[in-house]
């Protein structure tokens, strides 16, 4: 079974979890351009490697940061958001 | 022992001709340079040369032939979709299928069994309606039927589903068909070859020399190629090929499980789908039931194989099939989807000037082989989108217009 360490919970089996896609900041709407626009609401780095990635525990509702190798599938260390500066 | 196995016994060299001869070296310059010796590079190198008379052509393969999502897939081939830029494409792809084996000269094992979406609720049920409205308008054969049609067609089947999402209803689609995948690969390469494109494998692309937007050189582990036109066809591997060229995609890539039985017994004639189950599954001509389930949840750029896909595959092969609860699962594999959010490929020109993108094809991209490939090669030749791909230009997210296909296998609706 696998196993990914909810920041709150600690280790649960990954059937509690959903995968809510990559980390991405968001611009202001209001200031960017529409390409841009589109490019935050379309594009994403489909590319191999290591990566900054939401996700969601169903059981407590708690969404946090995941750094996932996806090409090993690991789960290198898992976060809150608010404490996403520290663990950069 | 037949002489014909003897001789290849006692033969230095191998006696009999292969599908297609494998050049040494790279030329210095190709017309074309084909990335991706899967079904989609390989057919759009075959229209090429049969179509437009563009032989120069080189396909690049980093592992072998068919190794990608050509060989990976469950081989079914369909044209029942929701929209009509969908339906239209398809539809053209099926057409080509029907005649491909005698265009080949090798036998694909295509086989007509026609295509059951089986609808467990009332929404699934009112998609398909509109799924078969939608068709009928196109021309396309596809039909709603009732439970009483479902088990005159597949008597071993368990309507009520053990009692837990009793079957209400189907989308049958007569023309739904499988064939043999690998073959298909091999059929268009060897047309190609045999018109003079070159397929080298085991070729890896390092790197697209792009100057002032235009495509210039392709760089390999086996030496630079010079060449305006490049097209990439590495589905899963879309995004390594065009960070090259510094475009961005929508594209996120998730693995698709599959596995087949032992051989048994021919029962099950049709091709049975269940979006509610995540399942889809046919028997193939050799006896195996070879099955296949919904993406895995999560990004990830490997092939591996888990229990949990066996395991939820199996009880809800098991819901439909409760005979089946003796028979082995032989093998079981994952192939990469490059899935794009609108459940519609992305395909045509880009905003570099000879860089053209066959990708985007997530679970729907085998039965697209024929179809990608001769507009593909339309639009590399004449430098312009063909008609019948227009809608699905990689353009269509910065303006918006998107097509919402949810007549596509991963969708559960």
């Amino acid at each position: 079974m696998k196993i990914l360490e909810c920041p709150i919970n600690g280790p649960r089996p990954i059937q509690e979890f959903i995968f809510g896609g990559e980390y991405r900041p968001m611009p202001d709407p209001d200031k960017v351009s529409d390409e841009v626009w589109a490019d935050y609401v379309f594009n994403r780095a489909g590319e191999p490697g290591i990566k900054h990635e939401w996700w969601y525990h169903l059981s407590s509702g708690t969404w946090f940061i995941a750094e996932h190798d996806t090409v090993k599938d690991v789960f290198i260390k898992t976060y809150l958001h608010q404490d996403m500066n520290e663990n950069e | 022992m037949p002489y014909r196995l003897l001789r290849f016994a006692l033969s230095k060299k191998y006696p009999e001709p292969r599908m297609f001869t494998e050049p040494d070296k790279l030329k210095k310059h190709y017309d074309v340079v084909i990335i991706g010796g899967g079904g989609h590079g390989l057919a759009a190198a075959y229209y090429l040369a049969r179509d437009h008379g563009i032989t120069n052509v080189a396909v690049l393969e980093k592992n072998y032939i068919g190794s990608g999502g050509t060989g990976r897939n469950t081989a079914i081939v369909r044209s029942n979709y929701l929209t009509a830029e969908g339906v239209r494409f398809y539809d053209k792809s099926i057409k080509l299928f029907q005649d491909l084996s005698a265009e080949f000269n090798l036998n694909l094992f295509y086989s007509e069994r026609g295509h059951f979406t089986l609808a467990h609720t009332d929404s699934a049920l009112r998609t398909m309606r509109w799924r078969a409205e939608v068709n009928k308008h196109m021309g396309v054969e596809s039909v709603l039927v009732d439970r009483a049609f479902i088990k005159e067609k597949i008597p071993e089947i368990d309507l009520d589903c053990g009692h837990n999402m009793p079957i209400i209803g189907a989308l049958y689609h007569p023309p739904g068909a499988i064939a043999r995948h690998d073959a298909v690969a091999w059929g268009y390469g060897r047309g190609a070859n045999m018109r003079g494109a070159e397929i080298h494998q085991n070729t890896t692309v390092t790197g697209i020399e792009v100057k002032n937007d235009k495509v210039v050189g392709v760089k390999t582990n086996k030496g630079m190629i010079e060449t305006n036109k490049v097209l990439s066809a590495v589905a899963g591997y879309t995004p390594h090929i065009t960070r090259m060229v510094g475009l961005r995609t929508p594209i996120v890539v998730h693995p698709l499980q599959a596995c087949v039985t032992e051989p048994i017994k021919p029962w099950l004639n049709a091709i049975v789908v269940s979006a509610s189950f995540h399942l889809y599954v046919s028997q193939s001509s050799r006896g195996e039931l070879v099955m296949g389930a919904s993406l895995d949840p999560y990004e990830l750029h490997s092939t591996r194989s888990t229990l949990d896909f066996a395991e939820g595959l199996s009880g809800h092969m098991l819901e439909l099939f409760p005979f089946l609860s003796e028979i082995n699962v032989m093998r079981q594999w994952a192939g990469l989807s490059d899935m794009t959010p609108d459940f519609s490929p992305i395909m045509g020109k880009t905003c570099v000037e000879g860089f053209y993108i066959d990708a985007g094809w997530g679970t729907w991209g085998f039965k697209a082989t024929p179809a990608s490939g001769k507009t593909m090669a339309s639009t590399v030749a004449n430098d312009q989108d063909d008609e019948t791909i227009k809608p699905f230009n990689l353009s269509r997210f910065g303006q918006y217009e998107l097509v919402g296909e949810k007549g596509a296998a991963s969708v559960g609706h």
